[in-house]
């Protein structure tokens, strides 16, 4: 019995009856808060915006997306200082709960700092900011499997300098994605995504928030945002 | 009290800008260099009592948030 399901509606009836509540979580230097909205809105969820500075979440959230972006300018290590903000507290604290978290890009980042998510993301081996599309290919992406069968491969852009995943790979983390072509950035097993032990807070570094509109070349974000909805209502596997 | 604070990559870590350095310095001339780890220093000024200290804020603000300790290594130098 996870906390979402004492908050959402019973599964039953009809799906549209229980739109997920989104927190997005807005820090000095997120850019794609506004792109995260629109994609999950688009999907049928209720999004609210939330300041980084605020000391709660608002009533009702049923899963938090923490946006990419450069929060603080990445001084220091990116993430490093964004983690220590009042409104991370309380992520920290509900998602020791179940609350269902995604972290994009720099919210992969901060997920690490933070320790919600193992290991840590370094500058790209070959020393370029990289900003294309490629192929992920679905492995275990906890909670939020709704829809999305292992082996799955999508096309998703990458738009990162600091996306390269380190890991002490004697303790393996549980992979969500992995880059199915070659590895845009040097990652420890070509890793694009991972998720928590309890398979509640999802990290990845491609942007599946800008593939959702075939005019932007590619809907293959669209499932993924989608499972992750799925598993705010309460649906997936472990949820 | 001045306390300088070293951070480098742990051992193993990717290092892409240790490497471009380390290729740099070979293209001039420099073939003696086998190994080269980028990191980078921090210095504080602090008011403390003694070195000891300040040795232990420093390694808790290095735990905390200076360094983050699966990818980083760290050194601290107290300055009298």
């Amino acid at each position: 019995m996870s906390s979402v399901a004492q908050i959402v509606t019973p599964k039953q009836g009809a799906e549209a009856d229980v739109r997920p509540r989104v927190g997005i979580v807005v820090f000095p230097g997120s850019n794609d808060d506004r792109d995260m909205a629109s994609a999950l809105a688009g999907l049928g969820a209720e999004v609210e915006m939330v300041w980084h500075r605020d000391r709660t979440l608002p009533e009702g959230l049923t899963g938090v997306a923490i946006p990419g972006g450069f929060s603080y300018g990445d001084y220091l290590r990116a993430g490093a200082m964004a983690r220590f903000s009042p409104v991370m507290r309380q992520v920290e604290a509900r998602a020791a709960t179940g609350l269902p978290v995604l972290g994009v890009c720099n919210g992969f980042q901060i997920l690490c700092e933070s320790g919600l998510l193992p290991g840590a993301l370094v500058p790209n081996r070959d020393r370029r900011f990289v900003c294309r599309d490629v192929w992920v290919r679905v492995e275990d992406p906890g909670r939020f499997d709704a829809g999305l069968s292992p082996g799955r491969e999508l096309e998703i852009p990458i738009k990162h300098a600091r996306g390269a995943y380190m890991i002490d790979l004697k303790r393996p983390a549980r992979v969500a994605l992995r880059y199915a072509g070659p590895n845009p950035n040097g990652s420890n097993d070509a890793i694009a995504g991972v998720v928590s032990e309890a398979g509640n807070v999802l990290g990845l570094m491609p942007h599946p928030e800008h593939a959702v509109d075939p005019l932007l070349g590619s809907t293959d974000g669209a499932p993924l945002l989608r499972a992750f909805l799925a598993g705010c209502r309460g649906d997936g596997t472990e949820a | 009290m001045k306390v300088r604070i070293l951070i480098s990559p742990r051992p193993g870590i990717l290092d892409p800008e240790g490497s471009a350095v380390a290729q740099a310095l070979s293209e001039l001339g420099y073939t003696e260099v086998t190994e080269v780890r980028a990191g980078r220093v921090i210095r504080l000024e602090l008011d403390a009592d003694d070195p000891e200290q300040a040795r232990l804020r420093a390694v808790e603000m290095c735990e905390k948030l200076l360094a983050n300790p699966v990818i980083e290594i760290y050194e601290i130098e107290i300055e009298h």
